[in-house]
Order: structure tokens, then sequence, then C-alpha cells
């Protein structure tokens, strides 16, 4: 092993013991009597100090020194950590991550040897700088010996046994430190030699010339260890010997051999070979198809096999857990918070969500730069958190799932939420947006112009952020990898920014078709099945409704899609030759919404390459990437979200009813709510919010049944409760004169709101559906009979709102109270 | 002695280019492309490199040229791009030429539009004038790439 390849270790082993430390530290600030994780920092700062000593880095040595030195009074009792120790402490981790990126450019530790901090750390090395938390200065150090080695024990097996990612220590069991101490080898001897003699002299449990008598009894050939020395000699306590010994095996070398270092550069160039690999296989598999002989089938089945588990078993190495970028996150809280005084909790969800590797390190950035501004920014100072009766501390959260094929990350926080009228006025200042855009967005939609280069809305330029720099970079970066950023934020409760991103860039299964004589994949997450209609089939599967087809899927209308359409391929869709005028359709989701997307043909299925489309296409939303398929051509791969956005499957209304219900429960009358408006008995105008909707049904006569007084009828395998707005609203005097039974065979169909309320469904009978509409609905008035929440305008038209869990009570009531004289009870209970 | 600088040359319409050697990976005859449907015009579509998705931009439409000639079967000069390898679509390739700094001339005033940024300058060859292509702006597409969604 070279010099450089020594010191290329330590710079490893050093940056995550750094990271760890960072985490340490802040968990400390939390818990300062926590010993053992005190204990660890020491080993931690000790190891560094001694390498770095070893291999010549000497501004690097002076620094770990004097933090040593603290932390060694810190860890004794002498002193307790608080604020201000800890962030001298972790001044002096970015001193040495400094350094260290210095030695990694240059070989050298810096010309700079940070006096200001060196000096800091030692003034807080005195009981009395910092605070009055002293009283545990007054225990001896000796006096803690006798427990402290059990101690050490086994905080060195914790931390062993989370050893960070990759690099892997197994837990020793480590009986007595004595058997421990004879477990290590003569190679190991070596280096410790020096530096259990000068830890015991620093500790003040010997004096150095013991040391020196020692090490002569050593060169005289003594092959028992330094310390063992000491303690035969009588100049030592077997117990302080001992407990040296075991801060010096935080790191016991010989039990690392199951695993080992990897370079990335390595698995990359695996992952592409796999790749290649999988490409060839698929082109055998072509081949196999269509030769008839046993044997090339048998061994290319075997090769598939083997290839696939291959691929998954590459992919994994690649595939770390989100929690390993999160874990810096505590200490980024804590020094933003701290920076700009507030006070911040911060929580994780989702940490072993994996990702790949690449994916990992392109998304660090833009997540600690999301996370600093919801510090920075959305959180709000802990007076005004008080004032406007929440909690002083602020909290963030980070959250982490996947679904359908990707990762979600989200980052909440639960301050101020964004101003969209600020937003807006900022962006008109600056000639973001004209004013007639302004007029015509949706709020979402100016939320995220927050991810337009050059805005910032913050009052002040903190040295953080509001700098107008950082929201577009992080908009950036994601997309580059194939996510997107989306920002929802509830004024006064909070902004969530919710990042998107593929679970890998690598390989994923893919349905391939054929439009326009071109193929094009689309990923198997977003499948959901195939339908043929043949050609006679055609004309009465697919109808229009004002012009835009669709096709009942088990009684369902399913938008449809045309793709050579969407591509603007061929004009003539209608009778592409190579169809024999059947259709295919392949029904896809996107989002919660469901779309048919009609191809010329189907293939087949098969497992592609996925290559990420170039800068010169990002702007092409439809794509997600390409791939190279079995004959070496070229195959696009759909993005079907983004389809579907263009083809307008997707719109804002599905967002807007999200947060419809957040304000719905936030009881906030001022904000603008969605309603579907319809018209009730006597063509009154009624209205209820369109959260409370599940869907809109039309039944034709026939399907109406009684059940006992109550009108049913059979719905997707259900007994769907109907209930009469005219009953309920006009309850007396319906049942003065009786219920009346079914309605008359020859009226037309009837118009349903199927509404969930609790857990149950049940459908609202009304005279006819007019309108879904927007309005703030802020000027109102009493109700004048039950089941109205109360009398609303909306578009411009007094209308009234009804209140649904008073229609379900009083449709109750209207059954359990048989009015027709040949009800059956038991029947109506139900 | 004066800097000499080596130019991979090609002709675009009977107009002599040039991008420097450096930059350029590869040049290779016609291959399979793949159309990408609602792409930038200019961007002819995608090829199989050796396993790797490489773009292909039309230098004639990016110089905002005559189209190229029906039948006309062009030739791929795939240079390095800070995003990766890019082809450029040429009619023709000709020689590697080696320059001297001297005969370097920046690009006329009167050659404007977008086609200016393009273009670094000239080289006065014997007999002819080498147009010096900005390889790496010739594949930047984000700006044209805009104007065609705004323009949908």
């Amino acid at each position: 092993m070279s010099d450089s390849d020594i010191v290329q270790d330590f710079l490893v082993e050093s940056y995550e013991n750094l990271d760890r430390l960072d985490r340490d530290l802040v968990g400390l600030e939390k818990n300062p009597h926590d010993r053992e994780a005190l204990a660890g920092v020491f080993r931690t700062i000790h190891t560094i100090k001694g390498t770095c000593g070893f291999l010549g880095f000497n501004k690097l040595e002076k620094v770990a020194h004097v933090g040593e030195n603290l932390l060694t009074r810190l860890r004794d009792g002498q002193l307790t950590l608080n604020p201000e120790r800890t962030t001298a402490l972790l001044g002096m981790v970015d001193a040495v991550r400094q350094m260290l990126k210095e030695i990694q450019s240059s070989g050298k530790d810096g010309e700079i040897d940070y006096p200001e901090l060196r000096e800091t750390l030692t003034r807080l090395q005195s009981p009395t700088a910092g605070d009055a938390g002293s009283a545990a200065a007054a225990v001896p150090s000796s006096a803690s010996v006798p427990t402290k080695p059990a101690e050490v024990v086994s905080s060195a097996q914790k931390t062993i046994d989370v050893p960070p990612q990759g690099e892997a220590a197994l837990p020793t069991p480590v009986g007595s430190p004595l058997k421990a101490r004879n477990k290590n080898d003569d190679a190991h001897r070596k280096p410790t030699k020096g530096k259990i003699g000068g830890l015991l002299v620093e500790r003040g449990h010997v004096q150095p010339e013991d040391i020196a008598l020692a090490l002569e009894e050593q060169e005289k050939g003594d092959r028992r260890r330094l310390g063992e020395i000491l303690v035969a000699l009588g100049l030592a306590k077997a117990d302080d010997v001992s407990a040296v010994q075991q801060l010096l095996d935080s790191k016991p070398r010989d039990a690392a051999a199951e695993t080992i270092r990897v370079g990335v550069n390595l698995l990359d160039k695996l992952m592409t070979l796999v790749g290649e690999l999988v490409l060839a296989r698929n082109q055998l598999l072509q081949i196999s198809n269509t030769v008839e002989d046993t044997g090339l089938q048998a061994v290319s089945q075997r090769m598939n096999l083997i290839a696939t588990e291959l691929q998954e078993e590459v992919m994994k190495t690649r595939m770390q857990p989100i929690g390993n970028i999160w874990s810096q996150f505590p200490r980024t809280v804590r020094d933003v918070a701290l920076g700009c005084s507030k006070e911040v909790g911060i929580e994780m969800e989702g940490k072993e969500t994996e990702l790949d590797k690449t994916i990992i390190e392109a998304i660090k950035d833009p997540l600690t730069h999301l996370v600093r501004n919801s510090v920075d920014h959305g959180i709000e100072l802990p007076e005004d958190r008080v004032k406007v009766g929440k909690n002083r501390a602020g909290r963030l959260v980070l959250r982490a799932f996947h679904e359908g094929g990707q990762v979600n990350i989200e980052i909440s926080d639960d301050g101020a939420g964004l101003n969209p009228e600020r937003i807006r006025k900022k962006a008109l200042e600056r000639g973001v947006i004209t004013s007639e855009q302004a007029g015509r967005m949706t709020e979402r939609e100016i939320f995220n112009l927050i991810f337009l280069p050059g805005f910032s809305t913050a009052e002040k330029v903190t040295n953080v952020s509001g700098r107008g720099v950082g929201m577009d970079v992080v908009k950036t970066n994601v997309e580059r990898i194939g996510g997107n950023v989306d920002v929802q934020s509830t004024p006064g409760q909070g902004t969530t920014v919710r990042v998107k991103i593929p679970l890998t860039l690598a390989i994923i299964p893919a349905l391939v078709v054929t439009c326009g004589g071109d193929r094009y994949a689309i990923p198997q997450v977003s499948l959901l099945e195939l339908v043929r209609l043949e050609a006679d089939e055609v004309s009465k599967g697919i109808e229009l409704v004002h012009g835009a087809p669709i096709y009942r899927l088990r009684g369902r209308l399913l938008p449809l899609v045309y793709l050579s359409r969407e591509l603007k391929l061929a004009t003539d869709i209608n009778r592409a030759p190579e169809t024999d005028g059947a259709v295919n359709i392949v029904v896809l989701q996107a989002d919660e919404r469901q779309f048919g997307l009609v191809v010329d043909q189907i293939n087949d299925t098969e497992e592609i390459v996925v290559k990420p489309l170039r800068k010169q296409l990002k702007t092409v939303k439809t794509f997600a990437g390409s791939s190279i398929m079995g004959d070496g051509k070229v195959a696009l791969i759909l993005d079907v979200m983004g389809l579907a956005q263009r083809a307008s499957v997707i719109t804002e209304t599905r967002d807007r009813s999200m947060t419809n219900k957040v304000t719905e429960s936030a009881t906030s009358a001022a904000l603008k709510q969605t309603f579907l408006l319809f018209a009730g008995p006597g063509d009154s105008r009624m209205a209820i919010p369109l959260a409370t909707l599940a869907r809109l049904e039309e039944f034709p006569v026939a399907q109406v049944e009684m059940s006992g007084t109550q009108w049913v009828t059979q719905y997707r395998g259900q007994i769907l409760p109907l209930i009469r707005l005219n009953v309920v609203l006009e309850e007396r005097r319906q049942r003065l004169r009786g219920l009346p039974a079914l309605p008359a065979i020859d009226s037309g169909p009837i118009q349903v709101l199927v509404l969930n309320h609790e857990g149950r469904s049940f459908g609202l009978v009304v005279e006819r559906i007019l309108d879904i509409v927007e309005d703030r609905a802020d000027v109102r008035s009493a109700a004048t009979r039950p089941a109205v929440l109360y009398s609303v305008v909306i578009g411009d038209r007094v209308t009234e709102l009804l209140d649904v869990p008073a229609i379900l009570r009083i449709a109750e009531s209207t059954a359990a109270r048989p009015a027709a004289p040949t009800t059956i009870s038991a029947e109506v209970a139900n | 002695m004066a800097q000499t600088l080596q130019f991979c040359t090609f002709y675009l319409d009977k107009l002599l280019f040039g991008v420097e050697l450096k930059g350029v990976q590869e040049v290779i005859r016609s291959l399979d492309m793949t159309k990408v449907p609602l792409a930038p015009a200019v961007v002819s579509g995608l090829i199989n490199l050796r396993g790797q998705i490489v773009t292909a931009v039309d230098l004639r439409r990016r110089l905002e040229l005559e189209p190229r000639p029906a039948g006309m079967l062009a030739m791929n000069v795939v240079v390095r791009s800070e995003d990766g390898a890019v082809s450029l679509l040429v009619d023709e390739i000709g020689d590697v030429v080696e320059v001297e700094e001297t005969t370097f001339e920046p690009a006329p005033e009167t050659l404007r539009g977008s086609v200016r940024e393009m273009i670094l300058g000239v080289h006065k060859l014997n007999g002819r004038l080498m147009h010096v292509l900005d390889s790496e702006k010739a594949c930047q597409m984000s700006e044209v790439a805009e104007a065609a969604s705004a323009g949908r």
C-alpha cells in the first residue's frame, strides 16, 4: 500500500466519521449526559488526530487536539455540553472537514490553522465558560474510573453495530477488556504503542518517565503490550490501562472482513455492462423464438434467468437508503435555526426508502436547500408562533415513500405558508408574468412561480437563503434526473414541497407499442390492462362526449387519447393500415386518473434499459427517456404523466379538490371552494362542496328498487341507498301524504350524486345537475329549513348549501319512523 | 512560431465549416435514426452509437440554411458537449486542416441573428473561408426548444 493509498483511506474513513460526529453532537445537545455518545465523539476525534499526526498533517492535528482536550473534559464529566460548546465543536468538525478537502485536492492540510477556533475551544475548557453547569465537574475523574470500562465497551459495540454505509466492522464480542487486548495482533500493536502511552500521560494516570521505562522493557524483548508492562511494573492501574485501551480499540480492523469497499466507478461500469447484457439477451430471445431449436431455446431461457438475477443483484449494490443523506439534516436544521434564532424540531419518516446511488447523490444538494429554506423562510420566529397559537418550536417533517415506481420525498413545515398575493405581486414586479397571466393563474400555479430563476419573496435576505438563487437550481437539478418538484401551501399552516424522482435510472419493464411506424415503450408501472376492439365493435364501442372519444370499460367511461394525434404523427387516425380497423387500447393510470391510449399495434413486454434524454429534448414532456431495442434501434419511452397532461386527462381540478378538503376542515370560509351546483325539488338552486362528492351517476328508473320505504339501487356490487331530496326537505308533508312507491316507469333516468360520509356511500337523488363552480361563497345568511347549512351567493345567485350529515340523519329518522302503513320494520332498520 | 489549431471540416450547403478537432469524438456515416415527435425541429432524432443514445442535431436547420435535399444522406460528426455526446448532421466530411491563429478573423458585424452566436469567426484558408463553429452553442437547444413549445 502506497502512501497515497493510506491518505486516501484516511480521507474516506474520516469523512464518514465526521458525518457521524455531526449527528452525535446534535444528539448530545439534547441529551448532554449521554456518556456513551460523548465517548464515541471523543474516539472519532482521537482517531483523526492520531492518524494525521502519523501522516504528518500537523495543522489538522493541532485543531483536532484542542477539540480533543475539550472533549476529554466533557467525557469525564468535568464540563457539560452547552450550545456554545456544541457550536465550537461543530466548528471544529467543519474546520477538519475543510482541511480534509484541502488534503484531497493538494495533498497538504492547507495554510490556515484556525487560531480563533482553537482559542475558543481552549477558552471553553474552563468550567466557568458558557454555563454554570459544572456541577459534574466536582466529580474527580478518578472516581468514575471503576465504572468506565464497562460503559466504554458497550458504547464501542453500539457504534460497531451500526457501521456507516459500506464501511463495516462486525461487533466483536468483547467479554473483558483483557481478552479484547489479547486479540490484537502484532501488526496492530505498533501504531498504538505510542498512543496508549501518550493517552495515559495525558489523563494523568502515569508519568512520562514510566512510559519510557516500559518502552525500554519492550526494546529489551518483552513481547507484552505497553499497557500490560506498565501494569506489571506497578506503574499504572489495570483499570486505567484497560479503559484507555478500549478507547483505542474502537475500530477493530480484524473484524472488517465481511465487507469491502468498492469504487463507485466500478459499480457504474458493472451496471452499464449488465445493461448491455440485458440488451443482448433480448436480441437472443428474439432469435431463439424464430428458430426451431430446443437446445438453443433451453440455453437462451437459462441465459434469460441468469441475466435477470444478475441485473437485480447489481441494482441492489447501488441502492442506498435515503437516510444516508438525511442524517446530516439535523445538523443543518440546528445551524440554520440557531442562525436565525428559531426553534425547529426535525422528524423523519421512511428513512429506509432505497434509491439508486446516483440519484441519492443528485438530490442531496436540492434537498439540503429545501430543508434550509423551510427553516429560514417557512417557520416563523418563536414569538410569532406563540402569538398565532402554535408551538414555540417549529416542526419540519421529512417523508419518503415509494409510489408508482417513483420515490416521493416531502419536506413539510408548519410555518407561515406561502402568501399567494405576495408572490403574485413580486412576479408582476419582476416581469416574470404579465398582469393578464396573473389574473388567470390558479393558486397552485402561483406557488410554483417560486421555482423560477431570480425569485425570492423573503423580505430580508439572510445569509442562508432569500437571495433568489436556489429554488430554480433545485428545480433544474431534480428535473435533470427525471424528477419534478411541486409546492403546496396553506397560509398560516405551512408549506409542503414534494419532490418526485424515479427509483432508478437503470432498467424497467415496459410494454412496447407501435404508432406511426415507430416503437414506443410504456413503463409497466402505469399499465392497467389492454383492450382490443375488433373492427365491427369499434363503431358502437367508442362513443363521443361532445366530440371527445370515450370507451365504456365495464360501465365506466374511459377517456381515449390517440397517441398518433398527441404526437402529431399521422392525420388519418381512424384507419391506420396495419390495424385492419381494429382499435388497440392501452389502459393507463396517471396520478389517480385512468385513460385509454389508442395505439396502432401492441408488440410485447420487454425489460428496457432507460437512458435519459439529453438536454436538447428535455422540454418534450411526453417522453421519459429512450432505450435501445433488441434490433439495435432506439425507441422512446412515453412519460405517461406528461402524456396525460398534454392530452388534458389530468387537470388542475384534482389538486383543487384536494386543497379544498384542507381548507374545508380549516373552516376558513374566506377561501375559494369548489361547489357542485344542482337543481333540487321545485327547481331550487342548491350546492354541495365538491370534496364531499364521490361520483355523479345516472340510473334508469328500472334499476331503482324498493327496500322497505327506502329507494335503493344496485351499484358496484353494493346496495346503494337513494335519498330523495324532496322527501328529506319536505319530510313532514311527505309523511302525511304517505310515501310514493317507485317513480313512474316512463319518467326519464334519475340523476344521483354519490356521496361518502363516514365510510358509507349513499346516493342523493336530485332533479338536475347544473355545474361545477369555484367561488368564495362568503355572502351567506341563515338557513330557512333543515338539512340546509345556509344560503349563500354562488355565481351571483342565492344558493342553498346542503348539510350532508343532516340529510343523512333526517333520512334515517324518516326510515326509522315508518310512515307508510305497510312498512316492514326489520328491513327498514337496514 | 504561431500556435496552430486543428479543425475537423465539413460542408453544409456548399459552405465550409470547421469544429475544433479536440472536441470531436468521431465521424460516422449515416445511421438509423428514430424520430422524436414534438421535439424542436432542429433535432432530427436519436441514434444508437454503440449502446449510447445520441441526439442528432440537423446543422442545416440549426444554422438556418436550406433544408437538405431529399435523398441526401447526412454524415454524423459526433462532438463532446457538456451534456454528453451530440451528433451534428452535415452534408459531407472534409479534411482535417491545420490553421494558424493569425488567419482567424471574427465574424463580420453584418452577420446577425441567432446564427451569430454559433459562428465564432472564420479562418482565411487558401481560396476559401472556413466558418468556425462553436459546437457547444450549436448543441444548446434550450432557447430554440422554448420558442418551439411556446409556439404550440
